[in-house]
């Protein structure tokens, strides 16, 4: 296994799937400015999936659609953190947010000094575009800190942020819907 | 045979699909130009990663560069060379006049949730700074949304990157 793929590809899966996830808030948050937030750090985290297929496909010769599209699902890398569906759960939805983005940021920072120069190029650009997920993140913290069910939701979220032995149940169902278009019309790109 | 003068001369008449007062070349995006044996090298170094507008841009710019009689390689770069600092001081001015708050400099660190929320952010209608974060995003990923208090008028700030 290549160091990109092994270094990128449970990234890259983290980001397109809790970018996935995160897009079920369009059109039904709890209010207007919620809606449009999800639905641009959706945007966002699929759009860093996509660079960071970009690199690991590059040295497979393979192409970013054919790493998020066409495996099946038990080659996803991604932690079961990322693939629980928590809507309509506000509570846990915020959980799972501020906790990623406590654990993305580490790793993010960690890439930025890779030795390989488009890994670390390629984290700085991320890393620029998270800044404001954490602080869409810190914001709620903020708000919600005090409320009972927020603090449950840390509780049973924090010990999934790094699983990554297999699937949650609904993750089949994603993956369906994910990969749907690609598996009916042949040679559909992102 | 085309030269670079030419390309950046067209280039700069590609608007950006989704802001359109301001040019690309306005917008920092294009790195750098090059041209060799009728090839016409462009590095674009993107704006945000999950930006829609970004394959449109690309395609633009190859478009124009066929027009000139020459062959386009337009590269992509994935680093982060793009900050919203390289927005030229036109392409400011611009923003500002189609009712959008230009980018704050970029501080080393980044920005903070402090300061968006503090009174820092003009107007791009009436200049006030008394104006106050509504949602950190917007409606395309390079925009937050405030609203002035003294003018009332909500009104979309180019986040800083």
């Amino acid at each position: 296994m290549s160091e990109r793929e092994q270094l990128l590809l449970p990234i890259a899966d983290d980001e397109l799937i809790l970018g996935w996830r995160n897009s079920e808030w369009t059109g039904i948050a709890p209010f207007l400015e919620e809606d449009v937030a999800f639905s641009s750090i959706a945007q966002n985290e699929i759009g860093h999936a996509r660079a960071l297929y970009q690199l690991v496909a590059e040295e497979l010769g393979t192409t970013a659609d054919e790493l998020a599209f066409d495996r099946k699902p038990e080659e996803y890398r991604c932690s079961q953190f990322v693939e629980l569906r928590v809507v309509p759960d506000w509570a846990r939805t915020i959980a799972r947010q501020v906790l990623y983005e406590e654990a993305d940021e580490k790793r993010i920072k960690a890439l930025m000094e890779s030795d390989d120069e488009r890994v670390g190029g390629l984290a700085a650009k991320i890393d620029r575009e998270e800044a404001y997920h954490r602080m869409h993140a810190q914001m709620w913290h903020e708000r919600l800190q005090h409320e009972p069910r927020y603090a449950e939701a840390l509780e049973e979220l924090r010990p999934l942020v790094d699983q990554r032995d297999g699937h949650v149940p609904e993750f089949e169902q994603l993956w369906n819907e994910m990969t749907e278009v690609r598996r009916s019309v042949a040679g559909a790109t992102w | 045979m085309v030269t670079e003068a030419q390309v950046w001369n067209a280039l700069a008449e590609i608007p950006d699909p989704e802001i359109p007062p301001i040019s690309i070349v306005d917008l920092g995006v294009v790195r750098d130009v090059s041209v060799e044996n009728g090839t016409v090298h462009v590095e674009f170094t993107p704006t945000f990663l999950g930006c829609p507008a970004l394959e449109v841009m690309r395609d633009q710019m190859a478009e124009r560069i066929r027009e000139l009689g020459a062959e386009p390689d337009v590269e992509v770069i994935l680093d982060d060379s793009w900050s919203t600092d390289r927005i030229t001081p036109a392409g400011r001015e611009k923003l500002r006049e189609s009712g959008f708050a230009p980018p704050a400099p970029r501080q080393a660190g980044g920005p903070q949730l402090v300061q968006l929320q503090s009174k820092a952010f003009k107007c791009p209608y009436c200049g006030s700074t008394e104006t106050r974060l509504e949602n950190i995003f917007g409606p395309t990923p390079c925009r937050s949304v405030r609203y002035c208090e003294s003018c009332r008028q909500p009104f979309e700030q180019f986040k800083t990157i």
